[in-house]
């Protein structure tokens, strides 16, 4: 799901070269989308398709009305913009759902766990998004290699005059682009959503993780956000079991669970540290 | 974001002009209205909001501030609110960390702070004072009471809370009664949303139960994966982890679960049966434990405030002290260390219809005090 969430982002943040930081507001939008759909209708089949259409059509929205005048000008002003549009998403949010958690519950489907071999068991869910991740990087990879759009796409990230030139109408490639990237965080957030709690403010903390995961796996390459998730969610869950197991074996066990647990949180940013210090541009730098 | 709530009100006829107050007062809220924790915050706001609104007084006058969980911004707030806005007293504070930043700085400016819901071990021992009250419950209290009550039936916990003051107090608190082995004890980050890793580790541990204490956003998350995990180990907390505020958004995986608290809606008592109906009509919603508390520390400041004046701090300390209110949890009194003393219930989650909420199933401790009360010297 992190994987979702940051090849959203690294696809706009690629591309059209600008820095998104409302995207964990359309991630917000999706699980709530997908919550009041699925409370109305019943069905969380329907929720996920609405998460998507929601959070496309806000994308799509965000990118005409503001976005489009944020091209030309540098990070800070991007960065100013969209963080201004996360107050609004998060108090409008408020103002019409309210502070207080939705309920939006797994389908009958998939609830229940499955025991794996070797005697372990895992929640059929959890297998369920592991396997939509999968799905969306095979899918992503085949839009943007093997398509005509992703082919425009690909040209457009190395040279946004030219394409236009070619007569190429490069202000709708761009709605598309980040329509399909909020899409792919509204449908992170709808996943999510049925794991955790649906509330306001859901989106930041996975906002920063999905920065990290970009930033490992080298901005504007799907790849490198698909290797970065991966490492992240290894080195976080890892992390956070073993750490304390390893001070347990010299210090007394509340200490180690502090010490360890406190260790834990901050180890994925010293993953990335280390990652930047020998490969500045990432992992999988995509070549500009 | 500044919201004046004066309490305009219209006074009561002039037959009731005996409660007048020598003063009027003014409160300065400081509480947790937007982030994950904010339903935490609005239902003490509510709380607090709908006793004085009952009370019909419009002498009272508050001022209600968003810290946003964060304990700068708290900081800022209470130094504006003492400074500019002149408050007489001050409360509000949901989470402990924000109360360890703010209280002991105002309470050192002789405003007065009572609270509503944190109450940290070192504000109940070496740190405590005579400006500060703590309507709520020492932090400690509602785990000790799940700590007496699992001993009942259970031999081996695994018990996990947040890595924060209130966090620490908590798995303090239960260990300090359970006298069964714990298969583990675990702090996680606060705000944590994904539990996979700690699961995992309750599946390897042998445990026969798991305590955890997860207030808001982080109970409804555990809550929800636990379930689909498949572990089906009993699950045991503090009413934190399954207050009215979250139960709707964990749904039926919660049914079953024990908790306790100081309060419950079905609590029978005259002023318990008025504050749940009066909530009702004017939210519609059930209020939480968070919402209770509230409304027992407006009550209490209200009652304060009809014997003493605001501006003689002795003397309404002292009215404050006597805790001459109706308490939605039946008795209340005040420790020496203005800690209170009050019964702690085992309550057990189950469904009302279509809502799903707290019944009271057990007693855990009749007027229990907290552990630090000796530690104070005041």
């Amino acid at each position: 799901m992190l994987f979702l969430m940051a090849a959203g982002l690294t696809l706009i943040f690629g591309v059209m070269g600008l820095i998104n930081l409302a995207h964990g507001s359309l991630f917000m939008i999706g699980a709530f989308a997908c919550a009041t759909v699925a409370a109305a209708t019943g069905s969380f089949w329907l929720g996920l398709v609405a998460s998507l259409a929601a959070a496309a059509a806000a994308g799509a929205l965000v990118e005409i009305l503001v976005i489009r005048r944020l091209y030309e000008r540098d990070h800070l002003d991007q960065v100013l913009a969209t963080f201004a549009l996360i107050l609004i998403f998060s108090e409008g949010t408020r103002w019409v759902f309210g502070s207080f958690p939705l309920y939006l519950d797994i389908p009958q489907l998939l609830s229940g766990a499955v025991h794996l071999p070797g005697g372990a068991q895992y929640p059929v869910y959890r297998l369920a998004v592991i396997g939509v991740g999968i799905a969306v990087a095979i899918g992503l990879y085949l839009l943007i290699g093997k398509t005509r759009l992703g082919m425009r796409i690909r040209a457009g990230e190395s040279d946004r005059e030219m394409i236009g030139a070619l007569g190429i109408d490069i202000g709708t490639l761009y709605t598309l682009v980040f329509a399909l990237g909020a899409a792919l965080a509204g449908l992170a957030g709808a996943m999510v959503g049925a794991l955790q709690s649906v509330q306001v403010g859901m989106g930041e903390p996975v906002l920063i993780l999905a920065f990290v995961v970009i930033v490992i796996g080298g901005i504007g390459s799907i790849k490198g956000a698909l290797i970065g998730s991966v490492l992240v969610g290894l080195t976080e869950t890892l992390g956070r079991f073993l750490l304390p197991h390893l001070f347990g074996l010299f210090m007394p066990p509340s200490d180690a669970a502090t010490v360890g647990a406190a260790l834990a949180s901050m180890l994925i940013y010293i993953v990335m540290a280390l990652i930047l210090a020998f490969r500045p541009r990432g992992l999988f730098a995509a070549s500009a | 974001m500044r919201n004046i709530l004066a309490a305009s009100l219209l006074a009561l006829s002039a037959g009731l002009a005996g409660n007048a107050f020598a003063e009027p007062v003014k409160i300065g809220m400081i509480t947790t209205l937007s982030g994950g924790g904010a339903g935490l915050g609005i239902d003490a706001r509510d709380g607090f909001m709908l006793a004085i609104k009952q009370s019909g007084n419009s002498e009272i006058e508050v001022v209600t501030e968003d810290d946003a969980q964060k304990p700068e911004l708290a900081v800022q707030i209470a130094d504006k609110m003492v400074q500019s806005d002149k408050v007489d007293l001050m409360t509000g504070i949901i989470w402990s960390n924000l109360a360890m930043a703010v209280v002991p700085a105002v309470t050192a400016q002789d405003i007065i702070y009572l609270s509503v819901n944190a109450g940290p071990s070192a504000l109940a021992g070496a740190g405590c004072g005579p400006n500060y009250f703590n309507v709520a419950y020492q932090n400690d209290n509602f785990h000790e009471a799940m700590g007496e009550a699992a001993n009942k039936d259970y031999k081996k916990t695994f018990i996990m809370a947040p890595n924060y003051p209130a966090g620490k107090d908590s798995l303090t608190g239960f260990k300090r009664y359970y006298k069964g082995e714990l298969a583990g004890e675990v702090y996680t980050k606060l705000g944590q949303t994904d539990y996979a890793a700690e699961i995992a580790q309750i599946r390897a541990s042998g445990a026969d139960s798991v305590f955890i204490f997860l207030p808001g956003g982080m109970g409804i998350a555990f809550t929800k994966q636990y379930a689909q995990s498949g572990v089906g180990l009993p699950l045991l907390g503090p009413a934190f982890s399954f207050s009215q505020d979250v139960l709707p958004a964990i749904g039926d995986a919660a049914l079953g679960v024990k908790n306790t608290a100081s309060w419950a809606p079905d609590l029978d008592n005259a002023a318990n049966k008025a504050f749940v109906d009066g909530f009702k009509a004017e939210y519609g919603r059930l209020p939480s434990v968070y919402a209770a508390q509230a409304y027992d520390t407006a009550n209490l400041i209200l009652s304060a405030a009809a014997k003493a004046s605001v501006k003689d701090k002795d003397a309404f300390r002292a009215a404050l002290k006597e805790a001459q209110f109706d308490s939605v949890r039946g008795k209340f009194s005040f420790n020496t260390n203005n800690h209170p003393i009050q019964d702690f219930y085992v309550r057990e989650v189950v469904k009302d219809g279509d809502t799903l909420t707290n019944k009271i199933v057990g007693t855990a401790f009749t007027d229990h005090k907290d552990a630090y009360a000796a530690e104070c010297k005041m």
